[in-house]
Order: C-alpha cells, then structure tokens, then sequence
C-alpha cells in the first residue's frame, strides 16, 4: 500500500477537469486509514484547476485518478447515486457532515460553494456504532439492523385490502412523506456528539406511526427500535439538535418528540414480549 | 481474457436449452390465472428445505426476497453496496403505473396492456404483458399496506398524475420519490424477514460467477468487497435482480457502482442475452457541464405534465429565454403531436431534442440542451401548487446548475437511462439456464422496445412479489435438492475462473502501478470507460447506422487490446480495492458493448428506442420492420473469441393489432 503517513504537499501536477478556464486551488487534508484495527492519521494533497462547476465528490474522483497514476492507493470513500438520493455518501467536510450546505448530501455539494485557496478537511462519519472500514468508507450495517427490529409493517406479501379502502388524510400523509424522506445516510450519528440515532429512528417511526397502516405495532415498533439502537452502541439523545442541522432532508427533531412520546407510552401500557430487557443506565 | 474451461459443469456456447416461452394456452385474460393453477406447489412444511440466492436488492431483488421468506423458503441475499436500501430503484422519481382506474378516466387492465404493448413499439409478449397490467392493481394494495406514503386526494385516497404514452390518468406517486418510497416498503419488508431469520443478508458482495451442477444453476461465487476473498454460497435455485446494464455507456442516470456484470457472467455460462441494443434514452435529465462529470441525473418524466418543451425558433438566438416572446418559440412536441404534446413517450421526445440541438436550435452554454418550462403551469396553478408536486426535483436542479427553475426554464438534454434488453427469460421468469430466474431490469421482458415511464417499478415488483414466488415453487419440486456441498468440483472451478481472472488483471495493472516514469501512456480505469461510452453514445446512440455500428464493433476490440495493455491497478488484489472492481466491471461492459452494437446492426429496422437511420419515415419517425423483425433477438455466448449465435423467438400479436405507432 502506498500511504505510508507521508504528509507531502504533491508537486504540481496537470490534473484534468472541466473546461472552464478559471479553476480553483484547494488544500485537502484527508483521513485515510487501513482498518479500524489501525490507527489513522490525516494525509495532505493539493488539487488545481478545480472548477466550479464539479460536484465534491467529481473533485475527489480527480485526486484519485492522480494518485492512481501515481501508483498510489485511492481514497476510499462510499458513494453510488450520486444525486443525493441512496444515503450512501458520507463525508464530514470541516467538520460538518455532508458539508457546509444545508439540505445538502455530500455527492450534491458542488465547488462553486468553496474558494479558490481554501483548505477543506475530509474525514468520516465517525460514531461506536460506524466503524472504519477503509479511509472515509465506514460500516453503517448498525442502521439496517435497527430496521429489522421493527422499521416495518408486518404484512404478508398478497394479504393487503384494496389500496382505497385505507383513506390516509392529506395532512397525515405529508408529515408521513417528509418523515419517510430519510435516506439512511447516517449524519445525524455523525454530527451527534452523543452518536446517537435518535434522528433516524425517529424518522421511520414516525413515518409508519403516522400511517393507520402503521398504528396497530406503533408501539411495539418504537420499543424494540429503541431497544435495538442502545444494543448497537448509538449514545443517548440529549437535546443538542445537530442531528437537524445536518440532516440533508429537512427530518425535524419533532420525529424524536414523537418518538419520545411513545416510547414512554410504550413503556408503562404493555408488557414487552419475552427477551426484551427492561433495563435503565 | 482467461477462457471458460469447458468441462460437463460449465456449458459454453452450444447450449441445449431451446428458447420456449412457455406462454400457456387459453384467452389472455384467463393465462396466468390457469398458468397459476397448473404450476407445482410445494408443501408449506416443505419449503424451508430449500435455500434460494437472491442477487440484488433494487424493487425486483428486494419484493423477491421478502416474498420468498414469508412463504417459508431459506433465502440468502447479496448486494453489492454497503446497504440493500441503497440500490438504484431508490433514485426512481416519478411514479409507479396501475390500471386502477380510480380517476375513473377510461383506464383498465386491457388498456394497461394495450398502452404498453405500443409503447414497446410491439416487440414485447402479449402475454407477459398482459399479465404485468394484471398484477399491478395488486401492488399498490401492497405497497400502501407496507405504508408506502402515496400521495392522497383531500378525501384520504390516492392521487393519479399522468406519464407518458398515456392519455389516462394512471401514475402513483410519492412526491418526485416514488422510486425510494416503494424499494423502502420492499427492503422493510424484507427487513422484516432477516429478523425472522428466513433472510440472510449479505452486503459488500459482488456477484462475480455462477456455479453450475449437471447444467442447473446451483450456487454463486462472490467477491467480499472489504476483505477481497472470494466466497462460495450454495442454493436450489439463483435468482439475478441486479438491474440494467447502462453504464457501458459510462454516463447515464445509473448509480456509479450500478453494472451488468452479473447478467454478463450468467450470459457467458449458457444464458441467452435479449435485444441487447434496446435501450433507453430518457429525455429529461440535466444536460452535461464537463468533462470531469461522473453521471447523468434524470428529471424525472412527471415533470413533463406541466412543463412545456420548446426551442427558439431561430438558431441565431442567443437572448436569455425569459426574453424571447412566445411567437419566436418553437413548442415542437406540441406541434408536431398534438394528441400526446409534452407526454410523447420517451423515444419519440429524446430523438427529436437531438434533432433539434442537431439541427442548431439547442440552448445552453454547449447549445446541446432545449428547455423544460414551467412558467404557464406557474401561472396557472401558483408556485406552492407546483413546488409541492415537485419541490424536490427543483431543488436537485438548482443544486446542481446553480438555476432557479421557479424564474428560468430548465435546460434538459437526453441520457442513457434504461435497458429494455437482458437476459431471456420464459413465461415463468427462468432463463434458458434452468433454476436461474431473473427479474426486474435484468431481463428483457415486458417492455419491447421502449419501456412507459412509471412502468419499471411496476414490473420490478410484479417479478418480485407476484409471479416468481409461485413460478420457483414449479422449478424446485421438479428438482433434486442441492447437496449443500460448495466443496463440489463446480465450485472450485468456477471460483478458480475469477481467482486466474482477477490474477491476470492484477498483473496487467500492476506493471503499470508503482512506477513514477512513463505513466503518459497508461490508462486507469475510468479513463478506459470513458472512451467506450464515447464509441457507445455516438454509434450506439440514439440514432444508429451500419457505418457507424460497423465502427463501433472495430474501435471496441481495439480499446480491449489498450485496456489489456494500459491499465493501471494499484494495490492488492486479495483486498478492497476499487480500481479492480471496476477493472473486473469493465472487462464485461467492453464485450456486452460489442453484442449491443452487434444486435443494433444485425435489427435492421427501427422500433422504439432503436433507430436505424436507415429505415424511418418520411416525417423521422421509427419505421418497422414486422416481416422480417417482428421477434426478439436472442444471442448465445458460443465460446470465448467466438462470434456469438442468434436464435430468434417470434412473436405473435393476437390481441393488439400491429399498427405504426402514432402519437399524433
């Protein structure tokens, strides 16, 4: 493997991008690192001729098609749609996860949003509960798991009544849609200086638990998502709000209050099914 | 390329299965309810004796696995990304089509098909058709019980909007995220059955060969993204849900890691590949800004309900378009259809944007784009009527054009978007390799030569819920079971294959990695990609001729010979490594390049999306060939080096007359 800790600023080097004449010059400083079993450390690269009209990510692409030629490792990161739909691309930029722009994934922020000169730090999602598999990529399998223990509606495949004979208010299924926009991406664990999901779960809970399809398991699905995301590692919600100013769809901390809500409820009206701990930090 | 090693497990070229649809008999409407009837059962207790491999997790993948888990089968899943949520059905914007007909506008099932089997420009089977307008009435049930979040009229019930090639009203939508909203109801579902322990899920797998045991697909050999390893996994039967092979044009609306290698792979060990060259072009999708551009992203169709396309009517004119009055407009599809206007479908609206970027008339910086405009429907409806319809779409365009779609007009171009070819599969979804089922995207079904918009989620499901849970049952109670053993002697075959495949590409990427000097003429992967989507966008484009397809299939071969001499590969192959992975999915795009261009060629005719410049009508419209064309191209790996053998499977059309298909 070719990064070995060196913290060189590379020469200049003819970098191809868009045509435009003007392009900028960045200073990265990217994490990189093997495995979660070793320790990582932050590698410097320069890029020129950036221009403004690339998205983030087409600009990482262009620092890696270098370092390729140059016989070294590409930047690992995790990316696939590509138009801010998938959740797959997770990046902290400055700090802030997805990047300075609000309403924004990581593959959507565009260079035009940075100046010409600028240092931009790249690091990634980093929670307990998101291990590190290669440089920015992490595990994120913790949030697939949550679902499975109750991000759903239990019904068989051909069992449904006529999609009309289930009339869902307007208003209803608004909140539904805004809470079901969630695209598992992970930045509120990594803004969360607590790491936790409570953003996330919130989301699907509130999604289903909107829905009369939803209600009969509402609570019984927000006990054991609940329950689940402690299992997993996720930290506790202490009201710090990051999770909202970094969501890039809009998800409002009102998921969380519902969430809360039930859960309380769930709590002291039934009894959980066997195997299900009933215990408090 | 290291050639298949033929022995009795692998069958290379000549294979024996026939094409035989297996359409059953009767009236269509009745087909598949017999078909359903006469189809083998297996016992309820007996099912979880059988372990089925599911690859792909978009709608088809996803609906599949669940489905098959409730009824009781041992079902392994893999995808290729870090989660099954992430697969491309989840960029899906516009809507999901059924013959519901609530908005009570003349729609039914029969209209459904009738509309579909035009839309395909008659090159699909009636009765898959058919069957497809049947089911789709049963997804949205589905779909809203897994509370999938509809859009819903004041009264509670569920709102329509049109697509199209439709002059009814018969689209089901969750915003401009139908796509995501319903792959979340499948992949929940599914969710649902990895806690129950019927799923097994398995991500970061790359799907690299198939396993053959006595010429019956009977397992996978898998590359483990993360660790490099490969790894073997057994079943009863294979089921391929791994999506469209668009990428071999490097740009299109397809995710980055979205590939047809699976289908590739399965192709070379004896499944025949259909129509090859349909694909679709989708008309509008954000116009390309660079070089440096990594993909195409797709507006979605719905968007032409209330946008209206037009051009300048001169091409000197170089004013903002907020500035050119309505008579110096040219509103060409309105013009020239007036019955369908803005929602021709998709072929017909992205031949004539190239026409008229072609013709000098296009807008934009690179005057390669015409413009989408909202303002009438602004006008008419008020910006939070057309802002809640389609908020996010807006918001992605000016994200990424840095313009306003509220005050400007949206500049669109065509791109590749959809691949109505893939494998062959017969009335039960199988292909001609038996026990390996295929959904989705990933086969040639249903579509013919163009795919209706808000028709790729439905078919997705359809495959998924409710045709391959009852046809699998025919297939495994015929079978003997799998011994379960992946010591057998087909599984380190097949696994050696991509152990010496992988090896030969390492070394050629090696001897390029590593050195500081004389890199110039090296190329990486991405740049190898590049050029093959330049020969495929402009021979194998939207307008195809034999000069140009001939050139296509000489200028191929030679970027094999770069790719096999030039490429660069850093790092190992026995770990995670990216470069190797889109090595590995390249080395396949180059070869299915070849038969697309191959079949463009050989279709001498135009339906669809394919356009044979040489056989259209006097006002440029696609002209069919239904004597000499009227069948579905099926090719047959023959062995490597080999000119590949086509089998033709004709098709009949009983029940919708073959008419030229007009939109006017």
């Amino acid at each position: 493997m070719g990064n070995d800790g060196k913290q060189e600023l590379t020469e200049k080097k003819n970098v191809s991008s868009s045509n435009v004449s003007k392009g900028m010059t960045l200073y990265l400083k990217i994490w990189r690192q093997k495995c979660c079993s070793e320790e990582g450390k932050i590698v410097e690269y320069k890029v020129e001729n950036i221009s403004p009209e690339i998205s983030f990510l087409e600009m990482l692409d262009i620092l890696n098609q270098r370092l390729i030629k140059e016989g070294e490792e590409p930047v690992v990161f995790d990316h696939d749609c590509r138009e801010g739909i998938c959740g797959a691309c997770s990046l902290m930029i400055n700090g802030v996860a997805h990047g300075p722009e609000v309403l924004t994934t990581t593959c959507q922020l565009h260079m035009r949003k940075f100046k010409d000169g600028d240092t931009i730090v790249i690091e990634p999602f980093r929670a307990k509960a998101f291990p590190v598999i290669r440089d920015l990529a992490v595990n994120r399998e913790s949030l697939d798991n949550i679902i499975s223990a109750g991000g759903y509606i239990s019904v068989g495949t051909g069992s449904a009544p006529d999609a009309n004979a289930i009339l869902v208010p307007q208003k209803e299924t608004e909140s539904a849609m805004d809470a079901a926009a969630c695209i598992g991406c992970g930045a509120c664990v990594a803004a969360c200086g607590n790491a936790s999901a409570m953003l996330f779960v919130g989301a699907k809970a509130t999604h289903l638990g909107l829905l009369p399809q939803g209600r009969p398991e509402d609570l019984d699905r927000v006990y054991k998502m609940v329950q689940r995301m402690d299992e997993l590692g996720f930290g506790n919600c202490s009201n710090q709000a990051e999770c909202e100013a970094v969501c890039p769809k809009g998800i409002k901390l009102s998921v969380i209050a519902r969430m809360n809500r039930k859960f309380f409820k769930s709590v002291i009206t039934k009894a959980p099914e066997s195997g299900v701990k009933q215990e408090w930090n | 390329m290291t050639v298949c090693k033929t022995n009795s497990e692998t069958p290379v070229g000549l294979n024996i299965n026939k094409l035989e649809a297996k359409i059953p008999e009767g009236p269509i409407e009745k087909k598949w309810d017999l078909h359903r009837f006469q189809l083998k059962l297996i016992n309820p207790a007996n099912k979880r004796k059988y372990r089925i491999i599911v690859v792909g997790t978009g709608l088809g993948g996803a609906s599949a696995s669940a489905a098959l888990a409730e009824l009781g089968y041992n079902v392994q899943t893999f995808c290729i990304q870090d989660s099954p949520r992430r697969a491309h059905s989840i960029a899906a914007q516009g809507g999901i089509n059924a013959a519901k007909n609530y908005p009570n506008d003349g729609d039914s099932i029969w209209r459904l098909f009738h509309d579909t089997v035009k839309g395909g420009d008659y090159r699909a089977r009636e009765a898959n058709v058919y069957r497809l307008a049947q089911i789709s009435n049963h997804i949205i049930d589905q779909c809203v019980a897994q509370g999938v979040p509809f859009a819903r009229d004041y009264g509670g019930t569920l709102a329509n909007r049109s697509f199209g090639g439709a002059q009814v009203s018969r689209t089901f939508y969750a915003r401009g995220q139908t796509g995501q909203q319903l792959l979340l109801g499948a992949y929940q579902s599914m969710m649902r059955q990895v806690h129950n322990k019927k799923v097994k899920l398995y991500t970061r797998r790359e799907m690299l060969n198939l396993v053959l045991i006595e010429g019956r697909a009977r397992g996978i050999i898998v590359r483990n993204l993360v660790t490099g390893k490969l790894e073997r996994y057994f079943a009863d039967a294979v089921v391929l849900a791994t999506g469209g092979y668009g990428n071999v044009y490097f740009l299109s609306t397809n995710a980055i890691s979205s590939n047809g290698s699976a289908i590739w792979r399965a192709y070379k060990k004896g499944a025949a590949f259909a129509n090859p060259c349909f694909t679709q072009i989708h008309p509008t999708c954000i116009p390309m800004s660079g070089e440096g551009q990594s993909k195409l992203t797709l507006m979605s169709e719905s968007l032409r309900n209330d946008g209206r396309v037009w051009v300048p009517k001169s091409a000197s004119d170089n004013r903002p378009a907020n500035k050119i009055p309505e008579n110096e407009r040219d509103y060409y599809l309105e013009r020239i259809y007036p019955t369908f206007g803005n929602l021709v479908p998709r072929d017909v609206a992205s031949r004539k944007a190239k026409f008229e970027c072609d013709a000098g008339l296009g807008v934009g910086p690179n005057k390669r784009s015409v413009y989408l405009d909202f303002a009438d429907a602004i006008k008419r409806d008020g910006e939070d009527a057309i802002r809640a319809k389609y908020g996010n779409l807006f918001e992605m365009y000016e994200r990424i054009t840095n313009e306003n779609p509220y005050k400007v007009p949206m500049r669109i171009y065509p791109a590749v978007h959809y691949t109505m070819g893939g494998l062959w599969v017969d009335y039960n979804l199988m292909s001609t390799i038996p026990g390996l089922f295929v959904l989705g995207e990933a086969n040639f079904s249903d579509h013919g030569a163009n795919r209706l918009g808000a028709s790729a989620l439905m078919q997705g499901l359809a495959d998924g819920y409710f045709i391959l849970p009852y046809t699998i049952g025919n297939y495994l109670a015929e079978i003997p079971k799998s011994s379960g053993e992946t010591s057998h002697s087909s599984f380190v075959n097949a696994e050696n294959e991509i152990k010496n495949e992988i090896n030969e590409l390492m070394e050629i990427g090696r001897t390029g990695a590593g050195k500081r000097n004389g890199h110039e003429s090296r190329m990486t992967v991405a740049e190898l990609h590049h050029e093959l989507g330049k020969i495929m966008w402009n021979q194998v484009g939207m307008s195809r001729n034999e000069s140009g397809l001939k050139a296509a299939l000489q200028e191929i071969p030679k970027l094999k010979q770069e790719f096999r001499k030039k490429l660069i590969i850093p790092g190992r192959g026995d770990d995670l490594n990216i470069e190797l992975e889109k090595a590995l999915r390249l080395s396949d795009a180059l070869e299915l390049g070849e038969l697309m261009a191959q079949d463009a060629l050989e279709r001498v005719e135009s339906c669809g999306g394919h356009f044979r410049e040489e056989s259209q009508t006097t006002e440029n419209e696609a002209k069919r060939d239904d004597e000499r064309f009227c069948n579905v191209a099926a090719w047959r790996y023959a062995g490597e080096g080999a000119p590949p053998i086509k089998e033709n499977e004709d098709l009949k059309f009983e029940y919708v007359k073959l008419s030229e298909r007009s939109y006017k």
